[in-house]
C-alpha cells in the first residue's frame, strides 16, 4: 500500500516536471519576435569594411539605401524623392524624401548621404568607377545633393542601387567620416530596424528592434524596393552550424525561419508539416569557375575556351543542388531573370562538346601541364564543384591536380600570384550572389584590368574599354548592346565560367508570412501570426 | 605544503611559455590569411594588404611574438581580428556556457558512475555486474553526437520536454538554464559514466580484498558502511584523478556537444576562430585551456592529501 502510494507520488512528480519543462519550451517564444537562423554568425558590423554577405544582410536591417532594385532588377528610389538632370546631363540633383530619421532621432540630411557615398565609393569598385565621372558631390541644402559630372553617365542611380556587397548604405556623417580602412564603432542607421547593442553576442546572437519612427514609402513592397514595413517587434538572429538541428528546432517551433537549407534536407521539413519552403530570391546565385591567367595552361585563352565547350552546367548543378526545383541552367553572363540577361554568342557553349574542346586544346598546343585546381572542402554548397570540374577536364585529356583545403586556406592562396608549383594556383570554383553579377561593372570577375583585377588577374583592354563604355552609356538600350558586345568578347577571352544558377531554399514556419523575394534576406514585411 | 604549492605554481610558467611558443608558431605556419578572410570576396590585393598592416601581420614573426608576449605579461590577451572586441571579453562571454555544461555533466557523471561502479564491484560476477560492464562498453563506443541526436529525438521532438537547441544564461533564471543543459549534459556524460564506472569498479574491487575490509566486516559493520566508509574512501585516489581529468577534458573538448546543441561556448568560439584564422582568439583560448589543465592537475594532487592522510607534500 505504502509502496503504491510512493510510486504514485513519484509518477505524479515526473508528470508535473514534464509539464513544467514543456511549458518552459513554449513560453520562451513571444509572438512578435521573429527568430531567424542566418547562414552564418555576424562578426563584422561594418558592411563597407567587409564584403561578407552576413555583414551586408545586417546592413539591410539597420541602414537604408538611396535607391533599390525591384524584383525585375529595375532601379527604384528608396530614400530619394526625386532625381533631376540638367540639359547637358552633367548635373544630377537628388532630393531626399520627407520624414527620414536616424535611429538616434536626428534627421537624415544630404550632408550625411554625401559622406556615406564618399566612404562607400572609396572602398567599392563600382563606387570608384562612378566617382571617375564625378567632379564634385555636395550637399546643396539639408535635403538636396548635387553631383557635378565630367561626362554624362547613367551610372549614378545604377551604382547607388547596387544590391550586394558593398552596398551603399547611408550612415550619419560623423560615422561615415571614419576612413573606409577602419571599422566604424557606432551602429546607427535609418532603416526599419535598430540594432540592440546590449544584446549583441558576437557570432552568437543579434537582436534587432523595430524602429517606430521609420516612414516607409507609399509604393507596395517589391524586392528590395518599395515600402519597408517592419511588422514584428524584434528579429533575433541565432546561427546554427548544424542545419539538421536547425530544422529540428524549426519543426519544434523554437525558431521561425532558416535562411538557407540544403535541398537534400527539405523532406525533413515537408514531412513534419510545420513549415513551408521556397526560393527567397528571384535570381539566386551563380556557381563560377575562376581561371588564373598568369600561368600555363590558362594563360592561353584558347585553353580557357576549351573549358567553355567541355563544361555543362547540369552536371555541376546536379552534383551540388540535386533538386531541379532549386537550379536553372543559365548561360547568360549577367544572370537569367535580370535586365541584362542575354544568350547572345553563347550557342554551342557549356554543352560538354568534348570533340570541340579537344580540337581547341590541340590548336592551343596543350602539353599536359597539370592544372592545380583548388578544392574547398568545408563549405557544403561548394564542395562538389571541383570534383565535377576535374572529371570534365580529364574527359578532354587535361591533367588535373585537385588539391583539397579548407576555405580559409583557399582564400589566402588565391591571392598569391606565384606559379602553381610554388604555392600558386590555376583554378577554383566559388559562388556569387546574383546581385554581384547584375551588370558588367558589378561583376568583379569580369574586371580585366591586369594587376588591378581580382585574383586570377585577367588582362584585356577590349573588355575594359567595353566596361567603360557601359558606364558612359546613357540609355538602357545602349547598355544592353554593350552587354552583348562584352559577352562576345568574353567568349574569345574567358575570364571565368558560370556553372549554373541556383537558389538556396528558405524554410519558414506556417505562421510566418511575407518573406520577400528580395535576393537578399530582409525581414521587413514579414509578419508572424 | 605552501612551498610545494608555490613550486608547482612556478613550474606552470615554463609549461605555459612552451605552449605559447608552440601555438604561436603553429598558427603562423598554418596556411590561411586572416586579412583575406576579413576583407571578403571582393577585396583587392591593396585592401588585403592594408588590413594586414592594420593587424600588424606584415611585421616579422619575431616582432609579432614579442609584442604578443609583452601584451600577455601585462594581462592583455589582444583583440579579436573579427569581432573587434578584447579576447578577454569574448572568453568571458563564452566561458559560462562551457563551464555550466561541464559542471552539470560532471555532477551527472559522478552521481551515476560512482554508485554504478561500487555496486558492480560489490556484486562482482552477477547479472548486475554484467549489466554495468555492458553499459560501460556500449557507452564508451557510441559517439556523443549519436547519443545527442537520440535524446533530442525522444525528449525534444517526440515528448517536447526539452528544447532542441540553444542556451539560456544563468542570470535569466536557474530553471531555464537547467532546462537547456539537461539534454546536452546527459549526452556528454554517457561516455564519462562508462569510463568512471569501470574505473571505480576496478579500484573498489582491489580494496574489497584488503584485510581492513575483512576486519570491518568482522567487527559487525553494515555492508553500506563497509562499502562507503572503508572501501570507497580507500579507492578514491584513482577515481578522483580520473574525475579531475574528465573535467579538464570536458572543458576543452565539448565542441561536438556544443555544435549539436548550438551552445555558444568556448568550443564553438574556438572552431569559429580556427576557421577564420582569428589568431589572437585561438592563442588565448589554447593558453586558457592549458592553464586549466595545469590547475586541475594541481587541485587533484592537493586532493590526495585529504583523501589519503599518508600523502604529504
Amino acid at each position: 500500500m505504502f509502496k503504491t502510494k510512493r510510486r504514485g507520488l513519484v509518477a505524479g512528480a515526473v508528470t508535473a516536471m514534464a509539464i513544467a519543462l514543456s511549458s518552459l519550451s513554449t513560453s520562451a517564444i513571444a509572438e512578435s519576435v521573429l527568430r531567424v537562423v542566418p547562414h552564418s554568425g555576424l562578426k563584422i558590423l561594418d558592411p563597407i569594411w567587409t564584403t561578407a554577405y552576413i555583414s551586408r544582410n545586417h546592413g539591410y536591417m539597420i541602414y537604408d539605401t538611396l535607391f533599390s532594385l525591384d524584383t525585375s532588377g529595375n532601379v527604384q528610389p528608396q530614400m530619394v524623392d526625386s532625381v533631376t538632370r540638367s540639359d547637358d546631363g552633367k548635373t544630377v540633383t537628388i532630393s531626399l524624401r520627407d520624414g527620414l530619421k536616424w535611429h538616434d532621432g536626428a534627421m537624415v540630411t544630404a550632408e550625411d548621404t554625401v559622406a556615406s557615398i564618399n566612404r562607400w565609393a572609396s572602398k567599392d569598385a563600382m563606387g570608384q568607377k562612378m566617382m571617375t565621372f564625378v567632379d564634385s558631390l555636395e550637399a546643396a541644402d539639408d535635403k538636396t545633393m548635387v553631383f557635378k559630372l565630367n561626362t554624362p553617365t547613367g551610372l549614378i542611380e545604377l551604382a547607388l542601387a547596387k544590391p550586394s556587397s558593398n552596398v551603399p548604405f547611408m550612415m550619419p556623417a560623423r560615422i561615415a567620416a571614419t576612413p573606409s580602412s577602419e571599422q566604424i564603432s557606432e551602429y546607427i542607421g535609418s532603416g526599419p530596424f535598430m540594432m540592440n547593442m546590449d544584446e549583441w553576442e558576437p557570432g552568437v546572437k543579434v537582436v534587432y528592434e523595430k524602429f517606430d519612427d521609420y516612414v516607409p514609402r507609399s509604393e507596395p513592397t517589391d524586392g528590395l524596393a518599395g515600402a519597408k514595413v517592419a511588422k514584428v517587434d524584434r528579429v533575433i538572429w541565432t546561427p546554427n552550424r548544424d542545419i539538421q538541428q536547425a530544422i529540428n528546432a524549426l519543426n519544434a517551433g523554437e525558431i521561425d525561419l532558416i535562411e538557407s537549407v540544403p535541398p537534400d534536407l527539405l523532406p525533413l521539413i515537408e514531412e513534419a508539416g510545420e513549415a513551408y519552403t521556397g526560393r527567397h530570391s528571384p535570381s539566386g546565385l551563380q556557381y563560377t569557375f575562376r581561371f588564373n591567367v598568369l600561368h600555363p595552361p590558362f594563360d592561353n585563352p584558347k585553353i580557357r575556351q576549351a573549358l567553355l565547350y567541355a563544361f555543362n552546367q547540369e552536371d555541376f548543378l546536379e552534383a551540388t543542388m540535386g533538386n531541379p526545383d532549386y537550379y536553372e541552367v543559365c548561360k547568360a553572363m549577367f544572370v537569367c531573370g535580370l535586365p541584362f540577361e542575354t544568350d547572345a554568342h553563347m550557342d554551342g557553349l557549356l554543352e560538354s562538346n568534348f570533340a570541340k574542346a579537344k580540337e581547341l586544346l590541340a590548336e592551343a598546343g596543350y602539353d599536359g601541364t597539370p592544372v592545380v585546381l583548388m578544392h574547398s572542402t568545408n563549405l557544403p554548397v561548394l564542395t562538389n564543384l571541383a570534383p565535377v570540374a576535374k572529371e570534365l577536364m580529364e574527359a578532354i585529356g587535361m591533367t588535373v591536380d585537385m588539391q583539397s583545403m579548407d576555405w580559409s586556406t583557399l582564400v589566402a592562396r588565391r591571392a598569391k600570384k606565384d606559379a602553381p608549383a610554388d604555392g600558386g594556383w590555376n583554378a577554383f570554383a566559388t559562388a556569387w550572389d546574383a546581385g554581384d553579377l547584375f551588370n558588367p561593372l558589378a561583376m568583379a570577375f569580369l574586371n580585366s584590368s591586369c594587376d588591378n583585377a581580382l585574383f586570377g588577374w585577367p588582362c584585356d583592354e577590349e573588355i575594359e574599354k567595353l566596361r567603360d563604355d557601359f558606364a558612359r552609356a546613357g540609355s538602357f538600350d545602349e547598355q544592353k548592346a554593350i552587354v552583348e558586345a562584352i559577352q562576345a568578347r568574353w567568349v574569345e577571352y574567358p575570364t571565368h565560367i558560370h556553372l549554373g544558377q541556383f537558389f538556396t531554399p528558405a524554410a519558414i514556419r506556417n505562421n510566418v508570412q511575407g518573406y520577400l523575394m528580395g535576393g537578399v534576406p530582409v525581414f521587413w514585411n514579414v509578419e508572424k501570426n | 605544503m605552501v612551498s610545494y604549492l608555490l613550486k608547482r605554481l612556478i613550474a606552470t610558467i615554463p609549461v605555459m611559455l612552451v605552449v605559447a611558443v608552440f601555438i604561436f608558431l603553429l598558427l603562423r605556419l598554418t596556411p590561411g590569411d586572416p586579412a583575406a578572410m576579413i576583407a571578403g570576396d571582393y577585396a583587392t590585393e591593396a585592401q588585403i594588404a592594408e588590413i594586414r598592416e592594420n593587424l600588424g601581420l606584415d611585421q616579422s614573426l619575431a616582432s609579432q611574438f614579442v609584442i604578443w608576449i609583452g601584451n600577455i605579461l601585462q594581462g592583455d590577451l589582444g583583440e579579436s581580428y573579427f569581432f573587434k572586441k578584447d579576447v578577454t571579453e569574448l572568453i568571458a562571454a563564452r566561458i559560462e556556457p562551457t563551464l555550466s555544461l561541464s559542471i552539470i555533466t560532471i555532477i551527472f557523471t559522478v552521481a551515476i558512475a560512482v554508485p554504478m561502479g561500487v555496486i558492480s564491484a560489490y556484486k562482482q560476477g552477477t547479472w548486475v555486474d554484467r549489466v554495468v560492464m555492458g553499459f560501460s562498453v556500449v557507452g564508451f563506443s557510441i559517439p556523443v553526437f549519436v547519443i545527442g541526436f537520440g535524446l533530442i529525438y525522444v525528449f525534444s521532438l517526440e515528448l517536447g520536454w526539452f528544447p532542441v537547441q540553444g542556451y539560456q544564461r544563468l542570470a535569466d533564471g536557474i530553471l531555464p538554464w537547467l532546462h537547456h543543459l539537461i539534454l546536452p549534459a546527459l549526452a556528454l556524460s554517457v561516455i564519462f559514466v562508462a569510463f568512471i564506472a569501470r574505473m571505480t569498479r576496478t579500484s573498489v574491487l582491489e580494496v574489497l580484498g584488503e584485510d581492513y575490509i575483512r576486519t570491518a566486516r568482522a567487527k559487525g559493520q553494515t555492508e553500506n558502511k563497509v562499502l562507503v566508509r572503508h572501501a570507497l574512501r580507500n579507492a578514491a585516489v584513482p577515481i578522483v584523478t580520473v574525475i579531475g581529468f574528465a573535467f579538464a577534458i570536458l572543458i576543452g573538448g565539448v565542441v561536438v556537444t556544443e555544435s549539436v546543441f548550438n551552445i555558444p561556448g568556448l568550443g564553438l568560439l574556438t572552431v569559429d576562430a580556427v576557421l577564420n584564422r582569428d589568431f589572437p582568439t585561438i592563442q588565448a583560448v589554447v593558453l586558457l585551456f592549458s592553464f586549466i589543465y595545469v590547475l586541475i592537475n594541481l587541485v587533484i594532487d592537493l586532493s590526495y592529501t585529504i583523501l589519503d592522510p599518508r600523502i604529504r607534500y
